[in-house]
């Protein structure tokens, strides 16, 4: 699965770019000054204890989540001043998954390939690669596993070819099996020119699948003495 | 033309939902048939005044019902993680708010039939006027889903949405509910004339919700 079009931005430009980013969920400053650099194609995992910021980070960047002092430019967005224009072109799995109980896994699949103007070729061959082909895709999403859910939620985000993946613990209520999909899925997405961000608690696994790791605490990224550092991924 | 494939694609989905889940055929056509029911028991058939009443209670039923389906059209977004899934989708907050104001209109309006053959035959109205009635019910259908659409989304990130929608939608409801009142009287008594006025204030204050929705969706999303 390729992104739209990898090839149109700068190659020098990083694709997230945060300078002292602070996000606040009401009064409480869920990022506190979040430093961090991620280049085009590569694979970083967010690490830390609940709590630390991560989810509310992977927000922010899919600009749900307002950054209210900072720098904060994501794929060449400015979102101090515009949160809505970046949002079509990340895929964002995140813990609530976005898709229609009464829905078949096909009708959620395809609405959500054809909300994204992408090829409905897309939305079939995505769900040949999650395993939710054949007698699953008429199945209504109330009817399935947490992890044939998941699974659903990730083939509507594959099939949107998003430029930038956020993932918020992809790996959580998944078989194994799924897991290693999740793993080739990703590694596939960086290898088209796609830019991955995840955070999860299996570390093992998502060390070996990551190009770097940063680690977050207190709403900032530390560095390795567990001090704030800047963050630079590249 | 972007927005109009957004509408198209919301619509279609929501009505499909609905088709699956069958929630607006088993809670509120029931619920429409019992408020009618009710009605008739309350006010005596044999004293006239039921007669008199008919086109009020129709109304008051038809907006009693549609309340319900407008909330079930916000609850399905709201679970989840879908309104982000919403936000993230690409999909024109004005194509999202005309696809819902057609999926509810289009509930509403399968509503609006039954309940006027529940009239016919419950109430014993002779139905009169075909076309003003006609109408009156398809611009007070958009009026009342324009409107509900709206409101649907301002109460929709609220935890006590339940109650708060029908508090904000009943009072901005009541030049419809008067409108269409009138209409059906005039329809009914066989002085269409005296209906079509309010008609036409109808379809302005739909024209208006039309725009105001077009234009605050989005921002009202934003904030839900």
């Amino acid at each position: 699965m390729e992104p739209d079009d990898p090839t149109s931005r700068s190659g020098t430009e990083p694709v997230v770019h945060l300078r002292g980013a602070v996000a606040l969920l009401g009064r409480f400053p869920a990022l506190a000054g979040v430093d961090l650099d991620v280049d085009r194609r590569r694979i970083v995992l967010l690490r830390g204890a609940n709590g630390a910021g991560k989810t509310t980070l992977l927000r922010a960047l899919a600009g749900l989540v307002p950054i209210s002092a900072g720098e904060a430019v994501v794929l060449g967005v400015d979102l101090r001043t515009d949160r809505q224009s970046v949002r079509h072109r990340v895929g964002l799995l995140a813990h609530g998954l976005g898709l229609y109980d009464e829905l078949s896994v096909a009708d959620n699949v395809r609405f959500w390939t054809r909300a994204a103007r992408a090829d409905l070729a897309d939305a079939e061959s995505a769900m040949v690669r999650l395993g939710l082909d054949g007698r699953l895709s008429d199945v209504s999403v109330g009817r399935l596993s947490a992890g044939q859910r998941r699974r659903t939620s990730l083939a509507c985000l594959i099939a949107r070819r998003p430029e930038l993946w956020l993932l918020d613990e992809p790996h959580a209520g998944l078989d194994k099996e799924g897991r290693d999909v999740v793993d080739e899925l990703v590694r596939d997405a960086a290898a088209a020119g796609a830019t991955i961000i995840l955070s999860s608690h299996e570390l093992d696994r998502a060390i070996d699948l990551a190009d770097e790791i940063v680690t977050l605490g207190g709403g900032v990224a530390l560095d390795e003495s567990g001090e704030g550092g800047d963050g630079h991924v590249a | 033309m972007a927005m109009l494939h957004d509408a198209w694609l919301i619509a279609r989905k929501d009505l499909k939902l609905e088709i699956r889940s069958r929630v607006a055929l088993n809670q509120v056509v029931p619920f429409a048939l019992l408020v009618l029911v009710l009605f008739a028991f309350a006010l005596d058939p044999d004293r006239g005044l039921l007669e008199k009443a008919t086109p009020g209670l129709y109304w008051i039923a038809v907006l009693f019902s549609g309340l319900l389906a407008m909330q079930r059209s916000f609850a399905v977004e709201a679970a989840d993680g879908v309104t982000d899934a919403l936000r993230l989708s690409g999909l024109a907050p004005a194509g999202i708010y005309l696809g819902k104001t057609l999926s509810v209109a289009v509930q509403l309006l399968v509503l609006e039939v039954l309940l006027g053959v529940g009239v016919a035959v419950l109430y014993g109205t002779s139905i009169t006027g075909w076309l003003l009635l006609l109408a009156t019910i398809v611009v007070a259908t958009a009026a009342i889903s324009t409107a509900g659409t709206l409101f649907g989304v301002v109460a929709a990130g609220l935890r006590v949405r339940e109650t708060l929608l029908p508090l904000l939608l009943l009072p901005v409801l009541a030049p419809v509910l008067i409108g269409s009142t009138r209409a059906f009287e005039a329809a009914l008594s066989g002085t269409p004339s005296e209906g079509w006025p309010w008609v036409g204030l109808m379809s302005v204050f739909a024209a208006v919700y039309v725009v105001a929705g077009i234009f605050g969706f989005g921002p009202l999303m934003e904030e839900s």
